[in-house]
């Protein structure tokens, strides 16, 4: 059989399924109801409670995305040090819980964090002041980190379990102390798994609905609940596919950044 | 002192990783209907469970869905990393970066993407819509644990094959598939998951009438989940292990004997 | 073998004054598997050291004990005088030049020679400097910008010497740096090598599993094999006198036989009697009998020693390769003169081109082999 024909059934796929619904999203967004061409939608961003929306998703996911660096990598790197694990064992240990579903371990966040619930009980077994976490930005951050640490620790640990020993020891061998070599050779090395994993978890975090949903109460809306909103609730699909456009610009800035760093179109793989 | 430390973080993250988990399997032996209080231990969630209709027809889809999308994404995924491989440079990378699409955007902006899609084609919402979004979000999964197998398949052992008298079809199934074969399973496994876990993509996609366990645990979610499906989820969950540990016991004894 | 190290030292002069590095008793196991048993050795300055051996011999562990890499179970490594046992690789004055050559791959050539001047803060001129000289010495001049994925092999391999000599060490620690290389760029490596550290005037030791190489560089060659020094010598004496079968074997090719030594100077082989020169092996003992294949003379038949008949033959270039079947035994014989196959022929031995050594102390120590 001809190589080219095979191509062809994921040609079809992607064309239909990929590349065209999105340039619906986009049709939609610059269009109103009569379909005549508006940006109204996209300049929407700008009304208050939207802005609003937007710079609270942009925040939390930040936050989130730095403390699932700051937790991954170190875990990263003291997973590449244990030589006995063997890769797939390590990736399973992370894929693992999402063989319960998604939105249940979240939830079950709900019943660590109510007033009544396990962490303030511990607290109040020892006699400390019970603390206010469900139904707040903080118990959001906890979620997002929650369900997108593994996206992080997961491309770092494939690009630290890339960098070859002995470039490492060269480094010691030419006079760099340990912090100097972490500094000069192993951060820099590691900069296409730190993207991959920073995309992977910024991205899913901004435009998150569920988790604010479950663990923010109804008050606090992120942007992900006012696009959610406009397609099922409010059945605006321009407007909703105008935000959404102005959430795929900060995708694309990722995927350009991605891009950029990773030629080789691994980083992305778990 | 240092390794203690090493195994202390280790510990605290698996913590955080698994705490809700235990959470939810503690959760399925509460006698108690609200999750807030320990009401004792009981086993009626498991049995009750299999007497509601709703929550194993939610079961089966999930299943069907995972199983049906995994496989077609499986084929279709890996067809293309081989037609990829006489690919132009250029239009390889560009399709490479297609491919990317759905891992790289945002579920949300996928789901609503496919749904104005299907509106526009004018499909009823329901099994079908689910199911070509769940292939969708999948193939690249495959596409991108096949692909490294790809690069580091030697070419010469397919030419080595047809010199020898075997037929393209031969060749390829003879020894490239071999090659392959783990690539396509890990890319398989990952697809399956990534299907049963989704919600956000299904709720987009869905019809009426027709759920998923992420949706129906979804429209649950105000009422107060049913204690049935804290059962049915650790069961499954404890059934994966299993599997799991299983699976990995056998290739474990191999690798004593390390293939060069 | 558990022969004394110091019988082995006789070798070389035995000067404490230029005794560089000193490994004394140095032990190393991973997990239950000795890698390093006992072994003790010394480096003189502005030697060329080669470690010779097997894989598996225990050469590169060594090494990376010297550089700092591993940390000996026993024993203790003197640098100059001092025990830098327990020092981490940077503050140790030597460099290492690994195998694969492990360039920095996000940092350009310059700036991977640069990397250790920097990290010892060396003004900015100064660094500059020293990357146009080193460069100059491995012949890559202008090359500062270049990623190290764009070189070849052999060019990566001088970009990782001229990283390591920068730093001005007192020994460079060369782990099979030509192993990756094709033998063409391996011999011209070779004398590279050779010119560089007789221009930078200092210690090198070498690690390789290629005796050619080790023949061709080195001023001491240590052969080792299952974690013990087989013997420490020039190439020379390594070449002509090897102190043992595995040895014998290692080196280039060898007729290894099983003999009897009559008395001084007379050894039977094959129910005839070869005179020799070696002596003090005792009366009537069992030795192994090495012969080197261009140490076998051909004579017509009826004269020699042996008689025997050409059973193969192979044009070299510069000589014939033949084998010659001679009382049950194959007879490696490397000649200039062709003898065709089945041709009858004498063979004879010059009293000195027999070597006569102990046989091993255990059938085990025999089994030990060659695995390359």
């Amino acid at each position: 059989m001809n190589k080219k024909t095979l191509s062809f059934p994921y040609l079809f796929w992607a064309g239909a399924f990929i590349v065209i619904p999105l340039c619906m999203v986009f049709y939609y967004g610059i269009t109103d109801k009569t379909g005549a061409f508006t940006l109204e939608n996209i300049i929407t961003i700008a009304t208050q409670e939207h802005c609003k929306a937007l710079l609270l998703s942009i925040e939390l996911s930040l936050i989130s995305t730095i403390l699932c660096f700051l937790l991954a990598y170190p875990l990263a790197m003291i997973l590449t040090g244990m030589e006995v694990n063997t890769h797939s064992f390590i990736v399973l240990i992370f894929i693992l819980p999402m063989w319960m579903n998604f939105l249940l371990r979240t939830l079950a966040w709900q019943t660590l964090l109510e007033k009544t619930g396990v962490i303030n009980s511990i607290l109040g077994f020892l006699h400390l002041p019970a603390l206010e976490l469900i139904n707040t930005p903080g118990a959001i951050v906890l979620g997002m980190v929650y369900n997108f640490l593994p996206f992080m620790v997961l491309p770092i640990y494939n690009a630290l379990a890339k960098i070859d020993k002995n470039v490492i020891n060269a480094a010691r061998d030419l006079g760099a102390n340990g912090i100097q070599t972490f500094l000069r050779i192993t951060l820099p090395l590691s900069l296409p798994g730190i993207i991959s994993g920073v995309t992977m978890v910024f991205i899913p975090a901004l435009t998150t609905f569920v988790i604010s949903t479950l663990l923010g109460g109804s008050k606090i809306l992120l942007i992900g609940n006012v696009i959610e909103q406009e397609f099922t609730q409010t059945g605006n699909w321009h407007l909703g596919s105008g935000l959404s456009i102005v959430l795929m610009i900060f995708i694309l800035i990722n995927m350009i950044l991605e891009a950029v760093f990773d030629q080789e179109g691994e980083g992305a793989s778990l | 002192m240092k390794k203690h430390l090493r195994n202390f973080y280790i510990g605290l993250i698996f913590l955080f990783l698994y705490a809700p988990i235990l959470t939810l399997i503690v959760l399925s032996f509460n006698a108690s209907k609200t999750r807030a209080k320990w009401g004792g231990f009981t086993l009626k969630w498991y049995s009750s469970m299999f007497r509601n209709d709703a929550i194993l027809q939610a079961l089966s889809t999930t299943l069907m869905i995972a199983l049906l999308s995994a496989l077609i994404a499986t084929v279709i995924g890996t067809v293309a990393c081989i037609s990829m491989q006489a690919m132009k440079r250029r239009n390889k990378a560009i399709l490479m970066g297609i491919t990317n699409i759905p891992m790289l955007n945002a579920d949300i902006v996928t789901g609503i993407s496919l749904m104005l899609l299907f509106i526009t084609l004018g499909f009823r919402f329901g099994f079908m819509t689910i199911l070509l979004s769940h292939i969708t979000f999948n193939i690249p999964y495959v596409i991108l644990s096949v692909m490294p197998r790809m690069k580091q398949l030697n070419p010469s052992i397919y030419e080595a094959a047809l010199d020898l008298g075997a037929s393209h079809t031969r060749a390829f199934f003879k020894v490239v598939f071999p090659d392959l074969l783990p690539g396509i399973l890990s890319g398989f496994l990952m697809a399956f998951t990534m299907s049963l876990d989704d919600f956000i993509i299904t709720h987009f996609t869905k019809g009426p009438g027709v759920d998923t366990l992420s949706t129906k645990i979804y429209t649950e979610v105000k009422k107060g989940i049913k204690p049935e499906m804290y059962a049915l989820s650790t069961l499954i969950f404890v059934t994966v292990l299993i599997l799991l540990f299983l699976v990995n016991k056998t290739p474990a004894e191999k690798r004593k004997h390390p293939i060069p | 073998m558990g022969q004394q190290p110091a019988q082995f030292l006789r070798d070389r002069e035995e000067t404490t004054l230029n005794k560089l590095i000193d490994l004394q008793h140095i032990t190393k196991a991973y997990d239950s598997n000795i890698v390093l048993d006992d072994m003790s050795l010394y480096i003189r300055e502005n030697e060329f050291l080669t470690l010779l051996g097997p894989s598996g011999c225990g050469k590169t562990t060594t090494l990376r004990i010297i550089g700092g890499f591993e940390n000996p179970d026993r024993g203790q490594v003197i640098f100059d005088g001092t025990d830098i046992t327990h020092w981490p690789p940077n503050k140790r004055q030597l460099n290492t030049v690994f195998q694969k050559y492990a360039l920095f791959p996000h940092m350009n050539i310059g700036e991977n020679i640069a990397f250790g001047l920097r990290i010892k803060n060396k003004p900015k001129i100064y660094i500059q400097d020293k990357i146009k000289y080193a460069l100059k010495l491995v012949n890559l001049d202008g090359y500062e910008k270049r990623m190290p994925d764009s070189l070849s092999g052999g060019q990566q391999q001088r970009i990782a010497i001229a990283r390591a000599i920068v730093n001005e060490p007192k020994v460079l620690l060369l782990d099979e740096p030509l192993g990756a290389l094709d033998l063409k760029l391996r011999q011209d490596m070779q004398y590279e090598l050779i010119r560089l550290k007789n221009e930078l005037g200092i210690t090198f030791i070498y690690v390789t599993h290629d005796q050619e190489e080790a023949l061709t560089m080195s001023d001491t060659i240590v052969v080792m094999n299952q974690g013990y020094i087989q013997q420490i010598g020039t190439p020379e004496r390594i070449y002509n006198e090897p102190e043992n079968a595995f040895v014998a074997d290692f080196i280039g090719d060898s007729n290894i036989l099983d003999g009897i030594m009559i008395q001084d100077e007379l050894v039977e082989l094959f129910g005839a009697r070869f005179a020799c020169v070696d002596k003090g092996f005792g009366e009537n003992k069992p030795v192994d009998v090495v012969i080197r294949p261009e140490d076998v003379e051909l004579t017509p038949p009826g004269r020699g020693i042996l008689q025997g008949v050409v059973s193969h033959i192979i044009f070299k270039g510069v000589h014939y390769e033949m084998e010659v079947t001679a009382c049950g035994f194959e007879w490696l014989v490397q000649s200039t003169k062709m003898f065709p196959v089945g041709t009858q022929v004498g063979i004879f031995v010059d009293p000195f081109n027999i070597q006569i050594m102990n046989k091993p102390a255990s059938e085990d120590e025999e089994a030990i082999g060659i695995n390359e």
